[in-house]
């Protein structure tokens, strides 16, 4: 198994709640690092999509959060831990179409009820966790196809 | 199909990324819902659209797409414009809306065998 000192990548990135002039720049910054360190394009895309909706939850409902990119020869890992109100029913929350989204969020085309949906989708690996009134907790796992022929 | 036939065929407003008109497009995808797009845009899509504002740059940058047509006469907001510049990303704007606008470059990239 791995040890914590076995990282390729080990970074976090802070997002404000509320900022969506801001919302995407992490998301954008990750599948740079991705690209440059030379991630299987599938991967990255899978990454982008993962992190993207990942911000966009936590600018949308959270007063901040943190997405943090670990990177492994074997997977990448994506956490993203915010403050905010918390889910009390996951279950209802991961339903495809339910949303909480004030209609300011609507306009703009999200709050659609899909984000925990594909985060889920574009994760090998997926675990959520929250606690009402403090915050929720995300951790998607995508492995790395070993390739076969260079 | 290069980004600029299809500008002119359509004659689109180019709103940014003239630069990059060069590029190929492999397909199309229509939506207003930013998670839909997000989720099943393919890289080299034409991304058809009524939202004006900024994130669509950020979701067409995201998932590697062609460019945006923002379609039936919308223009876009201020500061979408100033991302889309930044990351030059090609923004272009229809006066038909997004059923003929799709229908067309539809016909384009696969036309009908005689």
């Amino acid at each position: 198994m791995s040890t914590c000192n076995d990282w390729m990548y080990d970074g976090s990135f802070s997002v404000a709640g509320g900022n969506f002039e801001e919302a995407g720049k992490v998301s954008g910054k990750i599948k740079t690092i991705l690209k440059e360190m030379g991630i299987q394009k599938n991967v990255v895309r899978m990454a982008a999509v993962i992190t993207y909706e990942s911000e966009i939850n936590i600018v949308s409902y959270a007063r901040h959060g943190i997405i943090r990119l670990r990177v492994q020869p074997g997977h990448v890992e994506i956490e993203a831990l915010d403050e905010g109100p918390g889910i009390s029913d996951i279950r209802l929350a991961m339903q495809q179409g339910w949303s909480t989204a004030t209609d300011k969020i609507r306009e703009m085309g999200f709050g659609a009820g899909m984000g925990l949906n594909n985060i889920r989708n574009f994760s090998d690996i997926f675990h959520i966790s929250s606690d009402v009134g403090s915050g929720t907790r995300l951790k998607m796992i995508i492995r790395i196809p070993q390739e076969q022929d260079g | 199909m290069n980004l600029e036939t299809i500008v002119r065929a359509l004659q689109l407003g180019v709103k940014s990324g003239r630069d990059r008109l060069g590029v190929e497009v492999r397909g199309g995808y229509v939506g207003d819902l930013l998670s839909d797009v997000m989720a099943n845009s393919q890289e080299g899509d034409l991304w058809i659209t009524r939202q004006i504002h900024q994130n669509i740059v950020a979701v067409a940058s995201l998932k590697d797409l062609a460019g945006i047509i923002l379609v039936r006469g919308a223009e876009p907001a201020e500061d979408t414009l100033e991302k889309a510049v930044r990351e030059n990303m090609p923004i272009l704007t229809a006066d038909l809306p997004a059923f003929e606008i799709a229908g067309k470059i539809y016909q384009m990239i696969y036309p009908p065998k005689a």
